[in-house]
């Protein structure tokens, strides 16, 4: 069927095609919905209208280089998957980063996950019909990415990690801005709760939406904030540790809910946890290198090495495969999303139509990590 | 499980299977014949209860193909890797697993896209990414197409 091409079925089902180009889609996502007047009854996405072939550019990019083509994935957890790949090196190379580096990139991450939690939390409300969140969940993002900016130059892809710590040592007035920024944060949260959270119109729209069950989050490889809305325990900063979250204290939020509702509710206590987090670590910053040695050229042992990380959706996965060389042979990424999208069909069954809106806005895609 | 439990294990269901443990993953090396039978053994048996599979892909090696199959129990919290040898590159075929895990419906049309691996029994097996008149698969070694730039 041609897109933008409605047709009915034999048994009377009416197909619509939704996006490519849809604002409810945050990006070039197509869903093909048959429908029962307005009972979804089947979606099928259809993807690759960014797909880029990031894995077999990695094939040829070193092991320096390759790291930052994933900012391009995720690029609201831009930071988290450059730290999977400069982990994923380290882990091959069996170094770790310094202490200094590794506080520095939990901050980092955990700032990114505030900063995507915040963009997430204003799109909800203007999918389902709130503009207002927008600008107050801007007005926090905007302190962040400005303390993004100041560290690292840029304020979306940062490209800041690399194999074995960070690209440069953290801006003199870092720490007296982060606080700040955690200041403002924790100053307002509850503006959030009183404009959207106890929304009646709002709740009512996400309570009983897109229910998953606990063996389907599983069976459809959810993670992230989607599946620990199930109840299904998948924190890789909890599971696996890694630059040192095994010191942190902060809790892997958990629901049993499984519904649109759920989901919300663990983002927004998510987004206090990690101001927990980097409370924790400001003030004690150690002292010392911001990056171990590594040689110029990075060549890996033969074999396999996999790394995973917690990114604001979820796991992400690199799967490198290194024949000796100063390319990797084979580069793949376990997204996220793409798990997570897979899931959507099963969540929409039954729903209505509008529904399949808020599914969306909760389980919060950012397509060019599906499409790659 | 352990790692030598696991070994042990399922050597006794397939004794064809070969072992690597160089990575951090127990890995069991199969014939892609043997695929189906073993996975449903990892997935059904109480002791295995593999309900996870977080990373499926292929790697080219030229004269072979080999599937990855990454798979956690959440219960156990053990981890294997399987990886099944598809030795006919100019056909390659494989049982599908969608029936096992649903999250490999999509994951194997990727894989079907990008390395034009045929999943037997997929319920709707199609071209993910690229356009179904697309020519060839790009992630494989031998690929081709003349937007390409040598290096």
């Amino acid at each position: 069927m041609l897109l933008g091409e409605d047709y009915i079925t034999e048994e009377g089902e009416f197909v619509i095609n939704m996006g490519p180009q849809h604002p409810a889609t945050h990006g070039v996502l197509h869903m093909k919905i048959w429908l029962d007047g307005e009972t979804i009854k089947k979606v099928e996405p259809h993807l690759g209208y960014i797909h880029r072939s990031i894995e077999k550019m990695s094939e040829s990019l070193s092991y320096r280089q390759f790291v930052f083509v994933t900012s391009r994935m995720d690029y609201l957890s831009a930071h988290i998957n450059n730290q999977a790949c400069a982990l994923a090196v380290e882990k091959g190379l069996q170094i770790e980063a310094t202490p200094r580096a590794q506080a520095i990139r939990v901050i980092m991450a955990e700032l990114t996950r505030l900063a995507s939690h915040q963009l997430w939390w204003a799109c909800a409300g203007l999918d389902l019909g709130g503009v207002t969140p927008f600008f107050y969940a801007f007005r926090e993002r905007e302190a962040i990415n400005d303390v993004m900016e100041e560290t690292c130059g840029a304020r979306l892809t940062q490209n800041y990690m690399v194999p074995g710590g960070v690209m440069n040592d953290i801006h003199p007035n870092f720490q007296k801005r982060v606080k700040d920024v955690l200041k403002q944060i924790k100053d307002n949260f509850h503006e959030y709760d009183e404009i959207l959270t106890g929304n009646v119109i709002f709740q009512n729209r996400l309570k009983d939406v897109g229910y998953i069950s606990k063996e389907d989050a599983v069976s459809y490889g959810c993670t992230g904030p989607t599946a620990r809305a199930s109840g299904v325990s998948c924190d890789i900063r909890k599971l696996f540790p890694y630059d040192g979250y095994d010191k942190l204290q902060f809790e892997e939020i958990l629901s049993t809910g499984g519904d649109s509702w759920a989901r919300y509710q663990v983002r927004m206590a998510e987004m206090l946890q990690s101001v927990h987090i980097i409370e924790q670590l400001i003030d004690n910053i150690p002292e010392g290198d911001f990056a171990a040695k590594t040689k110029v050229v990075i060549k890996l042992p033969k074999g396999d090495f996999y790394q995973r990380v917690e990114t604001a959706r979820g796991e992400l996965g690199v799967y490198l495969v290194s024949d000796g060389a100063a390319v990797p042979y084979r580069c793949h990424y376990r997204s996220p999303n793409f798990a997570n999208l897979s899931a959507i069909p099963r969540m929409a069954k039954g729903a209505k139509i509008g529904d399949l809106v808020a599914i969306m806005a909760t389980v919060d895609l950012v397509i060019p990590d599906i499409d790659r | 499980m352990t790692n030598e439990e696991l070994k042990y294990n399922i050597t006794e269901l397939l004794p064809a299977a070969f072992y690597d443990e160089a990575s951090e993953f127990l890995t069991v090396i199969i014939p892609s014949e043997a695929l189906l039978p073993l996975m449903k053994e990892l997935r059904s048996k109480k002791e295995f209860d593999f309900d996870y599979l977080f990373c499926l892909t292929c790697v080219d090696w030229k004269d072979h193909l080999m599937m990855v199959y990454h798979l956690l129990s959440k219960t156990h919290n053990h981890t294997i890797v399987v990886k099944a040898k598809i030795t006919d590159t100019v056909n390659p075929q494989i049982e599908s697993v969608n029936g096992i895990w649903k999250t490999a419906e999509l994951n194997e049309d990727e894989v079907f896209d990008l390395f034009g691996v045929k999943f037997l029994n997929h319920p709707n097996l199609r071209r993910l990414f690229l356009e179904d008149d697309w020519a060839g698969y790009p992630l494989r070694k031998n690929y081709t197409d003349e937007h390409m730039i040598k290096l």
